[in-house]
């Protein structure tokens, strides 16, 4: 008798979230799993490579050196927090600066601005030979002058405000998640024109040295935000199976103007750099020619320039907006040529000798690096972490969906950013 | 008018051997005038330079004492004494080092071809590295303006090797920390010697170790001369380097 009570009891009970979440991610297709599996593996590959590096030492692992001391691991950590910081740029334009277009990006964006974010500090994780005296001693021992020591706090307030605004979104609470969101923009500003300077204020570099690298990183993040957007939307909409609606179509087509204006922007930067690069030492313009014409002009010309810019740029705009597969097809050309942007922006940045104006036997020719096995194996590890999370958080997040209502509560949020709004209103 | 007829009889073989004794030495009085007045421009260029980035001429000394080194480059035969006993002295590791004598091949020159040059940290008034550290693990010492670590706080960015203008840094695997030359500050100096490993093991003296802020010193007595060239390496960089180079 007291069986069938509590049995029919069971009967009447609301599933729990925990049996929601459970439901969501069981019962989905061969490929999706084949995919999580695969990105899971990658991320267990990386982070194994990481830990064995850390066991025998760098020095052993890596093929960085004392005259190259900055290798891939930097480059995929500077390619993570571009990508995170645009994200967060390009999606407030929506969700912080109440331009309703982009509203139903946002959450997907926040999201992804955080997995990016996390992906990069795993891969600075194993470059850092003692990260954890880093927790300690950039709390209490901190360094005003250093670039490096505000680029790291700054991001970590950024992640902080990121989640605080993921969470906000989660709960319904806009307004709390706009203000949120726009301390975000500002720290992920600060934070990443930071990261710019730490290369831009190394005065023994000529490479980097100036005003051009922080304002260049945040220009370049918007590019590479917009291309994140357009290729993870349109991915999750076939991971879900789910047709894009005229509200989402709408915030892409939108989203690829940005990127096409975003594209000539970094086009006409890059231009420039290569130009006053044949102004200075002879070590500068040499680095410059490495680039041109020399060892690296296959990654500047096809990777760099041909990938990361002109083909994206034609196929942006040949879409129209509207060709979604030719956008995707643009932005996963751009990422791929992006990330190796990173790559030659900080090793050519070091392959001038300091001694080279020198004359000296031992540094007469430009130095040389190619990252070895174990650095490989921690970028794909990075590239996992994006990839499983991306796909477990569309499914855990029920497709990262903006509904209508949440327009209007997000736009009333920042009213003082829209005095015209306000006076119509009137 | 009747041109003169030119008197071969008379006229005697243009040879500086037969050059009257006066017509030579008129000749190389010029000829040091000229190169006097070109060494001396170079000089006096070189002292205009120095008041912009020599470390010991625009601050004055900061620090007391301020140590420095002048290093006579012609006198270096790379017997590399002062290598070994850097390494002895701070037990540095195979893999790292923290002087080093570089050499230029100087294929124009008429006597010996090849020039040695030792390098180490410079010590610089302006130090990018300690810029740039973000946890103060290499720091500008306030009373000697030694560069110098505290081992403990390094997070191993290497942000400070790539911000080295003379490639002075290292890490050290282990000490788990950057490891960087101080004068053998820790090794000698504070232990009360008063010179560097390097210094002292040198046997053409190639090395001069002193403070620069005591003007009855050898190396400031050295290095404040008109008529020595006195130079430093990648001035450009604006770090202000305390390691001078002269030849003599």
């Amino acid at each position: 008798m007291a069986e069938t009570k509590t049995q029919q009891v069971a009967e009447v009970v609301i599933p729990t979230k925990w049996d929601i979440l459970i439901g969501r991610l069981t019962g989905l297709s061969k490929s999706f799993y084949l995919a999580l599996g695969l990105f899971i593996l990658m991320a267990i590959a990386g982070v194994g490579a990481g830990l064995h590096a850390m066991y025998i030492g760098y020095h052993h692992a890596y093929n960085v050196t004392r005259e190259v001391p900055w290798g891939i691991l930097i480059s995929t950590y500077v390619f993570f927090v571009v990508t995170s910081t645009g994200l967060c740029l390009v999606s407030s334009i929506g969700h912080v600066f109440g331009v309703k277009d982009f509203m139903p990006i946002a959450k997907r964006s926040v999201f992804l601005s955080i997995v990016t974010i996390v992906a990069g500090f795993t891969v600075i994780f194993f470059e850092i030979e003692n990260p954890f005296r880093m927790a300690i001693y950039n709390v209490i021992s901190p360094n005003l002058t250093s670039n490096i020591w505000w680029m790291g706090t700054l991001y970590g307030a950024y992640l902080f405000f990121m989640i605080l605004e993921f969470i906000f979104l989660q709960l319904d609470k806009h307004k709390v998640a706009t203000y949120a969101g726009f301390m975000g923009v500002i720290s992920g500003i600060a934070a990443h024109s930071n990261l710019g300077a730490v290369f831009g204020m190394l005065h023994g570099r000529e490479f980097w040295y100036g005003p051009y690298m922080p304002i260049y990183f945040i220009a370049s993040a918007i590019m590479s935000g917009c291309a994140t957007i357009l290729f993870f939307t349109y991915l999750a909409h076939r991971v879900n199976s789910e047709r894009i609606d005229s509200a989402v179509s709408r915030a892409l087509e939108v989203t690829t103007k940005v990127g096409i204006l975003a594209i000539c922007i970094i086009m006409f930067f890059t231009a420039w750099k290569m130009i006053t690069g044949f102004v200075g030492t002879e070590g500068k313009t040499e680095a410059f020619m490495t680039l041109l014409a020399g060892k690296y002009a296959l990654n500047f010309w096809f990777l760099e320039i041909g990938m990361g810019m002109i083909a994206p740029l034609v196929m942006y705009i040949l879409s129209k907006g509207k060709n979604l597969k030719m956008i995707f097809a643009g932005s996963a050309l751009m990422i791929f040529g992006i990330f190796f942007m990173r790559y030659d922006l900080v090793v050519v940045g070091q392959i001038v000798p300091v001694y080279y104006e020198l004359g000296v036997n031992e540094y007469e020719t430009l130095l040389s690096y190619s990252p070895s096995i174990h650095e490989i194996l921690v970028v794909l590890g990075g590239i996992g972490i994006v990839g499983t999370v991306f796909l477990l958080g569309e499914k855990i997040f029920n497709a990262h969906k903006v509904e209508e209502h949440e327009y209007e509560t997000a736009t009333s949020a920042l009213k003082v950013l829209e005095p015209i709004k306000t006076e119509t209103s009137k | 008018m009747i041109p003169k007829k030119l008197d071969l009889k008379d006229s005697q073989i243009e040879s500086p051997d037969l050059l009257p004794k006066i017509e030579r030495r008129k000749f190389l009085k010029m000829g040091f005038a000229v190169t006097g007045l070109l060494a001396g421009g170079k000089i006096l260029s070189l002292l205009s330079i120095a008041n912009k980035s020599f470390a010991f001429s625009k601050e004055q000394y900061p620090y007391k004492p301020h140590y420095s080194m002048l290093i006579y480059q012609n006198r270096c035969i790379d017997c590399e004494l002062c290598l070994e006993a850097c390494i002895k002295t701070n037990n540095v590791p195979t893999y790292g080092y923290r002087t080093n004598i570089l050499h230029r091949k100087v294929s124009m020159a008429v006597d010996q071809q090849v020039e040695f040059i030792p390098v180490l940290c410079n010590q610089c008034n302006r130090p990018p590295c300690v810029t740039g550290c973000p946890t103060k693990a290499t720091y500008k010492d306030s009373k000697n303006g030694i560069v110098m670590m505290n081992y403990k706080k390094c997070i191993g960015c290497k942000t400070c090797m790539t911000a080295c203008p003379y490639n002075a840094r290292y890490y050290n695997e282990e000490i788990r920390s950057v490891d960087k030359c101080d004068f053998c500050y820790t090794n000698r100096l504070s232990k009360g010697l008063t010179t560097t490993a390097c210094s002292e093991a040198c046997p053409a003296k190639v090395r001069i170790f002193g403070d620069l802020s005591n003007p009855g010193s050898e190396l400031y007595q050295m290095i404040h001369q008109v008529e020595k060239t006195v130079w430093v390496i990648r001035p450009e960089s604006g770090a202000a380097p305390n390691v001078f180079y002269t030849r003599g």
